[in-house]
């Protein structure tokens, strides 16, 4: 049976308690998006700000548990100052990670699998802490809430959705 | 409701025996259930007699002519008979129907009654305490037909605040209320809310889905017009609810769902509904499930209603004090001081910063069950401007080796996340 070290690796509870890009930024310039987790309660709101395909700035605020805040806060890190390409590649190698669970559970990321690649856990730096989590199947949605969120706000921005549409 | 709180104690130990899932283990540990108000575990006597009835009797209800199939019908239209006495039903054979849920009972309502005899431009008065299934359905009607809806706040003693009352009753049809709190344990006194929408000639629904397995509800004393409750949290199986009506409100009710059962004549052109109760109960029916319920029903009086109220007003009082006394500024409870009539065992809190699913999930390492989240009530937490809080919820197998274990389990999440 999977312990509770399995699910709260140090990395993790240092995201949570010293919590990396958190905040927010005017809008605009930046596209602000929200997400939510309807089995918690939980929220978290991610502000981008893409220049020239690149991710310049992005801030995250909202609260939830410590999975939700410390993946956040994780993928913040690894995502800014990065190419949106290279930022959706993270998204689906990270949701790959999870994904075997999810479509288990009847989760609604199954089309996402089709074309996540081969992950290594080492590709994804400390992100692979968060491993974990799949071990406690409820807890998936928190460790992807952000990620989704991230997913839908480069979505937007892409299909040119304003601000406050 | 009485409110009679004699000094009987329950034999936990003796009580626990009958129920084969609280001797199991969790994680290695002595499972702790403190997760009641969302599903009850089951006593022997109903498991057994659920298997009965699959065993030596079962086939569909008010059908066939054979002797099992009579037997059935006998056994399901005594279950229905038990449910209304437990409640004090004037008429338990007319009155009581069988849904799937509470929450189904609720939405028979706003779908029967609502959509059809609730008039035109009258408003509904619900409160901010409501569990989504007393909120949903009311939403969904007022989308469709533009009914007005108002809301009784909270005061901050995480009481209803009825100061208003006369001027939010006005124009109102109809009363949605709870009558205990799933979040909060705040019991409801429905007395000067069913006053005032009857002095307007609106009716009540209640939600007794926390109440009805915890305290002796008597229907006629409560004065409300309809009442839902569920099976799966009074010790019976999930798949049965059940809403009580006054006959002569379900009498001019048109059908909620439509099928086999509830008509008495079908033409390609049109249909004759059965008669109360069955007008409201299309299709197979949960039979095993009304024979379980029925079951749970004898356990509970044969335990008696009076004692378990009393075991879980001395148990939520204690709890409410040693958390206190041990944990300090640490816990935060959301919900009114210990108080027989006015409080039940359902304890919801916040302890230190530590997120309630992070706490829960420690909990559940140290074999303790608590709930997380928002508890169906989104509104309410909005109010107590929390998006998710803990809640250990009592019924009368818990003791109070189960307050301190849950107290222990705060503080290894304590040491945990520092």
């Amino acid at each position: 049976m999977a312990g509770l070290e399995d699910l709260y690796r140090e990395i993790i509870l240092d995201h949570y308690r010293s919590p990396r890009n958190r905040g927010e930024l005017e809008v605009p310039p930046a596209h602000r998006v929200e997400g939510f987790n309807p089995l918690c309660g939980d929220e978290v709101v991610v502000y981008l700000e893409v220049n020239d395909g690149v991710v310049t700035d992005l801030r995250i605020s909202g609260q939830g548990c410590s999975i939700s805040q410390s993946s956040a806060s994780m993928m913040s890190a690894s995502v800014k100052g990065r190419p949106v390409e290279k930022a959706r590649k993270l998204i689906r190698s990270f949701k790959a990670m999870m994904s075997i669970h999810e479509q288990s559970l009847g989760g609604d990321e199954a089309d996402d699998h089709e074309e996540a690649e081969t992950v290594k856990p080492e590709d994804l730096g400390e992100l692979a802490a968060l491993q974990g989590v799949v071990k406690f199947p409820v807890r998936i949605k928190c460790a992807t809430l952000s990620w989704n969120t991230l997913a839908q706000g480069l979505d937007e921005i892409a299909a040119g959705v304003q601000p406050g549409d | 409701m009485t409110s009679t709180v004699e000094a009987g104690s329950l034999d936990i130990a003796t009580l626990r025996r009958q129920f084969p899932l609280l001797g199991q283990k969790s994680h290695g540990r002595r499972l702790v259930y403190l997760d009641s108000a969302a599903s009850s575990q089951h006593p022997r006597a109903v498991l057994e007699a659920m298997d009965h009835y699959y065993e030596t009797t079962h086939a569909n209800v008010h059908r066939g002519v054979y002797a099992i199939a009579e037997e059935a019908t006998r056994q399901f239209e005594a279950a229905r008979q038990a449910t209304g006495r437990f409640i004090k039903a004037p008429h338990p054979g007319t009155e009581i129907v069988f849904t799937k849920n509470a929450t189904e009972a609720l939405n028979l309502v706003a779908h029967s009654y609502g959509r059809h005899l609730l008039p035109e431009g009258k408003a509904i008065l619900l409160t901010e305490l409501e569990h989504h299934a007393n909120l949903v359905p009311w939403l969904m009607l007022a989308a469709e037909r533009g009914t007005e809806l108002r809301y009784i706040p909270i005061g901050d003693d995480y009481r209803l605040e009825l100061s208003d009352l006369d001027r939010l009753i006005d124009g109102v049809g109809l009363v949605g209320v709870s009558c205990m709190s799933n979040v909060l344990g705040t019991i409801n006194d429905l007395g000067p809310i069913v006053a005032a929408a009857h002095s307007k000639g609106a009716v009540v629904v209640a939600d007794g889905s926390q109440i009805v397995p915890h305290r002796r509800v008597d229907v006629r004393a409560l004065g409300v017009d309809f009442l839902a409750f569920t099976g799966h949290k009074m010790l019976g199986p999930t798949g049965i609810g059940v809403l009580w009506g006054r006959e002569e409100l379900l009498d001019r009710m048109p059908p909620f769902l439509g099928g086999g059962e509830m008509i008495r004549d079908v033409r390609l052109d049109g249909f004759v509904p059965n008669d109360l109760p069955w007008k409201f109960e299309a299709g197979t029916p949960p039979i095993a499930e009304a024979v379980g319920l029925h079951a749970a029903i004898g356990f509970l009086e044969a335990v008696g209603m009076e004692r378990i109220t009393a075991h879980e007003v001395e148990l939520t009082s204690r709890a409410i004090e040693l958390l206190t006394e041990r944990h300090g500024d640490d816990l935060r409870i959301f919900g009114p001081p210990a108080d027989p009539t006015g409080r039940g065992g359902v304890l919801s809190f916040a302890f230190r910063d530590i997120h309630p699913h992070d706490l829960a999930q420690v909990l559940d390492a140290e074999g303790v069950c608590v709930r997380a989240g928002h508890h169906c009530a989104k509104p309410l937490m909005r109010r107590l401007g929390v998006t998710a809080t803990a809640r250990a919820s009592f019924y009368l197998y818990n003791g109070e080796d189960d307050i301190a274990a849950l107290s222990d389990a705060l503080e290894v999440a304590a040491a945990f996340f520092g």
